[in-house]
């Protein structure tokens, strides 16, 4: 079983988080950010295995991660799954993304980071992987994304919405929102661009 | 809002905070919002973030079941695709329960995409409701051989993932799963289905000699996984070791890591075979990578031997000065100990050694494993006799330089080896020569700094101490040392009686106090040392850590039983009293060892004797270290001191472990040729006449030699325990719970349930007479047999059925109407069922209510929509009707049904009496659609409830059954079936299961049951099985509904 995909960048700022058991938030953030030491400690050359002892809560647990130009991507798996065949997941769904967003690079994560679920959904779900032919999964992802299409797209969604918010008082969800954090982002995004 | 595209998107952007890590779980409700919105782009990204932020705790999780259900059975398959994927990941027992049926319909999808998904989805379904793996098995197993590759390889996955918690269900799986791997050419497949005979060929050794010749072929390309399911095989051990030397010299960081990996698990086999590569696993140690590293370390554990120990821990040590970084260091330090600790100091030959090695890692700053250190020497002290007067020599020296090792830092967890150094010289006070010097350490003022519980054992000790110098003293008449040394103690304890840990100080003080009434004995002369060392008499045994637990219990003592009846009030929720328990409680165990009584002690001592006396390795205490000393050269030159000068700039003292490995070697070369010669000798004179010499080779099947007789004193137990392994396993394992033989047939109470129910049980008796095996096969199939058989069974039924057979005919369509009477749910069993919605619980509540669940099943090809329910209310039983609709309006079933689909819905019916059987009839009108419309349809039904449906199986114990039938105020009936064949035990089952009873006790062919009606009745039975028939005295509150229950057993008895 797959315990958890990882992805942050050269500086831990996750990009795609997915546990495959709940945890809170905070743990999870605990967890990215001593993964992200972990793996941050090592160079290219070694090897990609990291026994993580008891990070996620058993000793059987190992991390399978590959560094990508800006991006770790870090699996977390117990010792049901062959090593290789996790690496070569990775790889798998790395090249996957590059088709679906031709050329793929970290902003492109942060923008559509919906849309890289929904291709990580194709490849693994609860923790079990679903699909290793990538021709198969990108075959799923752009019929769905047709579908999207069909049905105007969230795309068309944005453009609506701002309309709507003009229309109303405050909505309630914004209120809940820190917003001070959201700016916090932005100079960060564009460290990388 | 309104706009379900504005939420939409903000829900998406909370996905995004959640994974900066904000809580975003008030937007639950939102969440669902968007989940049900009809568009695709909506929903995906609702079910986007509950699967990111939903769990088992979450509350509104309960009103998804609809809507997942709902998106289940869509026509589109990307809806039930993400449906799946959303429900994957937060899956609860509830919904488990709700949606096991559904997805099971999914595993049979004409769209491979939704197959597979629903396979692996079931694992998860699985794991929060075990009761759905044996219903739900042979179709997953079906699907091993599915036309396409990828459903194919999802239920190999989940298969394993099943088999590697619970092997040996899985066996029979073996042939089929031998056919893929042979056939597959899907690396993910072959790599599962190998991890998957790595878990099965443990149990089943034939299957390794089968597995030889495929892996072979694989060896190439599967190397790696091959090894965690290598078969018992030493040709091919040979030759995967080879490989995997091959793999670990390569240059690529990967597989060298997992070459090690796959030998660490060789060798847990075949140790011998690995053990020859020690070179290359030593040569690792250097690897820059940390993960390499410690795998190396991992295998070393399993490579020791006496020979080789001392060199490896030498190694290791050099590495641990090296390493940087304190977790890898910490590692090595448990590695070492573990290595040298492993089955019970197997490998250690020189236990000086093993000491000096400890005594050197409390040099190792900032490590968290000073207890570790401190456990190894107790123990070692403890159980190796002959060490206690080296060891307490280098614990003397520990005491000393105690502000060595803890003034460095004060969370320094080093400073626990103090614990254990004051322990030993206290309680080993004999060996120490130089006493004085250390009771003077232990007194300094510098202690107090210790932690407390530290403190609290050089208190204890330093009398233990105290005392052993007094006797000294006396002994040699110099009483003014003596006195010397008692006022000593009276100046210094004074700042531990200051202290502010309770057990410090209440220690300290008891002892002051004990020493002042020693001075004054001493100022009048009298010889008190005798007396002080009675104090402290007798020694200590190891005892096993499983030991308390295997006492058993003595007869007659009831530990359950109050001992004082519990106070009534809330008083007992105060938690001081607990607190003050504690405390005493750990006082106890510390102060254990002075309150041993003398005749326990001397009982011991004598069963100990004879323990020795009847253990072959066992050397009578004779002085025999200093005499071994003396035949193995450069011993001599151990003492203290002169250690204390050869290594000055280190810290004073700390012997260097190097030289003893010096020694060692010498010694064993002395010996190697004293054995030579000794050979020599024997050729000439038969018999050697080192008699030591030959009980050493008894001993070792090396031709190592240890420096000392070391008596391993084994850990005591209790008399009388009794021997169990089973005590460590962890009745909270979630996957215990699947531990589920899958070969057996399905039960007939086994099968999913459907919508809303945990136990649905059919309503008419002769139903359910279907055989197991129909039971098993797949669900529609199912309900038609069923069908069918109620056609025959049901006499009265007859001619409403084929009426419906003849509609199918006509209009190729057909309903099939299932009753199903769910036994009604009190109390606790209520909130099992935790699915049932609000309003239905309220219901359940009552005694006089019945849930009647009804499986639609359309099986026409036109659409069914606006059914309605109506039942003719009897003055008995009324179908409950939502308020404000008159007795003639029929309940809206609250689905439609498309073609070849079915549902569940749930009529309430109350109920007056309960005594007599009831039948309904009904009626079901809906509108069928199809392409030239719709027309308008009536379908008839009757309802039958038997008095059999009102029962609830309760389980009752056997006095409280006698005590029911002595009451008396029950009515008395019975019958009697001729021409039985089936066996008591099937007859009994049969019993249990269609009328609800439960067995109180049985006795060879007689059987006394029980049941209870939802109204309180007791009903008891008295089965009898005579040579061809049953007899069934029956009691019960009431007369009628015992012979109409009786009468129902009859008609069911006569069937078998």
């Amino acid at each position: 079983m797959i315990n958890a995909i990882l992805v942050f960048n050269n500086h831990g700022k996750p990009r795609l988080v997915r546990f495959y058991q709940h945890l809170a938030e905070e743990v999870q953030q605990q967890i990215i950010r001593e993964t992200f030491h972990l793996v941050l400690k090592r160079d290219d050359h070694i090897c990609n295995f990291l026994e993580c002892g008891s990070l996620f809560g058993g000793s059987d647990y190992k991390l399978i991660y590959r560094h990508y130009a800006t991006l770790y991507f870090v699996f977390c798996v117990d010792s049901s799954e062959s090593e290789l065949g996790i690496l070569d997941l990775i790889q798998v769904f790395v090249e996957t993304l590059d088709k679906c967003f031709e050329n793929v690079c970290e902003l492109d994560l942060i923008f559509h980071m919906d849309k890289v679920h929904h291709i990580l959904q194709e490849v693994v779900i609860g923790g079990m992987v679903l699909e290793t032919n990538m021709n198969e999964i990108v075959a799923q992802v752009e019929a769905q994304s047709k579908l999207e299409k069909a049905e105007g797209g969230l795309s068309a969604a944005p453009s609506r919405a701002v309309s709507a918010v003009k229309n109303i008082n405050l909505p309630e969800i914004p209120r809940n929102i820190n917003i001070g954090d959201i700016n916090i982002k932005v100079p960060n995004l564009s460290q990388f661009m | 809002q309104d706009n379900i595209a504005v939420k939409a998107n903000a829900v998406c952007k909370l996905t995004y905070l959640q994974m900066l890590g904000y809580d975003i779980s008030w937007a639950a409700f939102n969440i669902i919002e968007v989940m049900s919105a009809s568009k695709f782009t909506f929903k995906r990204i609702g079910y986007l973030a509950a699967s990111q932020c939903f769990h088992e705790g979450t509350d509104v999780i309960m009103l998804t079941t609809n809507q997942i259900r709902k998106d289940l059975s869509s026509p589109n398959q990307y809806d039930t695709g993400v449906a799946l994927t959303g429900l994957s990941c937060f899956v609860t027992p509830d919904l488990a329960r709700d949606l096991a049926n559904d997805i099971m319909t999914l595993m049979s999808h004409t769209k491979p995409y939704i197959r597979k998904k629903a396979v692996l989805i079931m694992y998860k379904v699985f794991l929060k409701y075990p009761e759905s793996l044996r219903p739900a098995f042979p179709r997953l197993k079906e699907k091993l051989e599915d036309p396409d590759p990828g459903v194919q390889s999802a239920a190999v996955n989940v298969i394993c993932e099943l088999a590697r918690r619970n092997p040996k269900n899985y066996l029979s799986l073996a042939p089929l799963f031998f056919k893929l791997m042979t056939s597959s050419t899907n690396n993910w497949v072959l790599i599962k289905i190998i991890k998957l005979f790595g878990a099965l060929t443990p149990l089943e050794p034939r299957l390794g000699k089968k597995l030889i010749e495929p892996l072979t072929n694989l060896i190439h390309r599967f190397l790696i996984s091959l090894s965690s399911g290598m078969p018992n095989h030493s040709a091919s051990i040979q030759l995967c070791v080879q490989k995997l030397r091959i793999l670990i010299e390569d240059s690529d960081q990967n597989l060298k890591y997992l070459g090690l990996l796959a030998m660490s698990k060789i060798l847990k086999t075949h140790p011998k075979s690995v053990q020859s590569h020690k070179d290359l696993i030593l040569q690792c140690l250097d690897d820059k990578d940390e993960s390499i590293r410690l795998r190396a370390l991992d295998l070393l554990y399993g490579m020791v031997s006496k020979k080789n120990l001392m060199e490896i821990v030498k190694k290791l040590m050099i590495h641990v000065d090296k390493a940087e970084g304190t977790t890898y260091r910490d590692e090595l330090l448990t590695k070492i100990i573990d290595i040298c600790s492993q089955s019970n100091y197997q490998y250690i030959t020189n236990f000086e050694w093993y000491i000096s090695i400890l005594v050197e890692l409390t040099r190792l700053e900032g490590t968290r494993h000073g207890h570790l250190i401190a456990a190894q020497m107790l123990d070692v002290a403890i159980r190796v006799k002959a060490i206690r007067k080296f060891a307490v020599s280098q614990m003397a020296m520990l005491l000393d330089n105690a502000h060595l090792i803890a003034s460095n830092t004060q969370r320094n967890g080093i400073c626990e080896v103090l614990y254990a150094a004051a322990w030993i010289c206290g309680e080993f006070s004999e060996h120490l020569e130089e006493a004085n010097q250390t009771l003077e350490a232990m007194l300094r003022p510098k202690v107090t700094t210790l932690p407390g519980h530290i403190q609290a054992v050089y208190v204890q000790n330093m009398v233990k101490l105290y005392a052993s110098i007094l006797q000294q003293k006396e002994q040699s008449g110099e009483k003014e040392a003596a006195q010397e040394i008692t006022q000593l103690m009276i100046e210094r304890l004074p700042q531990f009686v200051q202290s502010a840990d309770l057990e410090v100080q209440e220690r300290a003080s008891c002892i002051l106090q004990l020493i002042k009434y020693i001075q004054k004995l001493q100022i009048k002369e009298v010889p008190v040392a005798e007396e002080v060392i009675a104090l402290f008499a007798g020694e200590l045994n190891p005892v096993a850590p499983k030991a308390q637990k295997k006492v058993p219990v003595p007869e007659g003592l009831d530990l359950d039983a109050w001992i004082n009846e519990p106070p009534s009030d809330s008083e007992s929720e105060d938690e001081k009293p607990k607190t003050i328990f504690h405390d005493e409680e750990q006082r106890h165990s510390r102060h254990r060892q002075p309150e041993i009584d003398e005749e326990e002690l001397a009982r011991r001592r004598e069963a100990r004797k004879q323990e020795q006396a009847n253990n072959p390795f066992y050397i009578k205490s004779s002085p025999s270290p200093q005499k071994r000393y003396q035949d193995t050269p450069g011993v001599e030159h151990i003492p203290v001191v002169q250690i204390d000068l050869s290594v000055p700039l280190k810290v004073p003292g700390m012997p260097m472990s190097d030289q003893y490995v010096k020694l060692e070697e010498e010694r064993r070369h002395k010996q190697k040729l004293e054995k030579d010669k000794k050979k020599k000798k024997q050729k000439k004179e038969k018999r050697g006449k080192h008699h030591r010499h030959n009980s050493l080779h008894t001993e070792s099947e090396e031709d190592i030699a240890p420096a000392h007789h070391v008596d391993i004193i084994t850990e005591e137990m209790p008399e009388n325990a009794l021997p169990s392994d089973e005590d460590d396993k962890d009745p909270n394992d979630p996957y215990k719970a699947l531990d589920i033989d899958l070969d057996k047939p399905l039960a007939d109470s086994e099968k999913l349930p459907v919508q809303r129910h945990r136990n649905v049980e059919t309503l008419k008796s002769p139903d359910s007479e279907a055989p197991l095996v129909e039971k098993k096969s797949k669900k529609p199939k199912k309900k038609e047999k069923k069908h069918k058989e109620k056609e025959r069974d049901k006499g009265k039924k007859k001619e409403k059925e084929k009426k419906v057979i003849e509609e199918e005919e006509e209009k190729k369509v057909i309903l099939q109407d299932l009753h199903y009477v769910r036994n009604c749910c009190y109390g606790p069993y209520l909130l099992l069922c935790s699915s049932v919605t609000y309003d239905i619980q309220g219901n359940l509540q009552n005694d006089s209510q019945v849930t009647v669940s009804v499986i639609f099943e359309n099986k026409s090809t036109s659409f069914l929509k606006s059914m309605e329910l109506n039942v003719l209310d009897s003055l008995n039983t009324k179908m409950l009707r939502p308020e404000g609709s008159s007795v003639h309006d029929g309940i809206p079933v609250p689905f439609q049904l498309p073609p070849g689909i079915s549902n569940e819905a749930q009529f309430v019916f109350t109920l007056q009496s309960i005594v007599m059987a009831q039948k309904l009839k009904g009626t079901l009108s809906f509108i069928v659609k199809n392409d030239e419309g719709s027309t308008h349809e009536k379908l008839d039904f009757k309802l039958h409830f038997s008095c059999a449906s009102y029962l609830i199986t309760t389980p009752c114990y056997s006095d409280a059954f006698a005590k029911l039938l002595e009451s008396g105020d029950l009515h008395m009936s019975s019958i009697k079936v001729d021409g039985i064949s089936i066996s008591f035990q099937h007859l009994l089952a049969k019993i249990c299961f269609h009328h609800h009873f439960s067995v109180v006790e049985r006795v060879d062919s007689c059987a006394s049951m029980y049941s209870r009606s939802i109204q309180g009745h007791h009903v008891c039975l008295l089965v009898k099985k005579g040579e061809n028939s049953v007899s069934i005295d029956g009691k019960c509150n009431d007369s009628t509904l015992l012979s109409n229950l009786l009468d129902e057993m009859k008609e069911t008895l006569s069937k078998c």
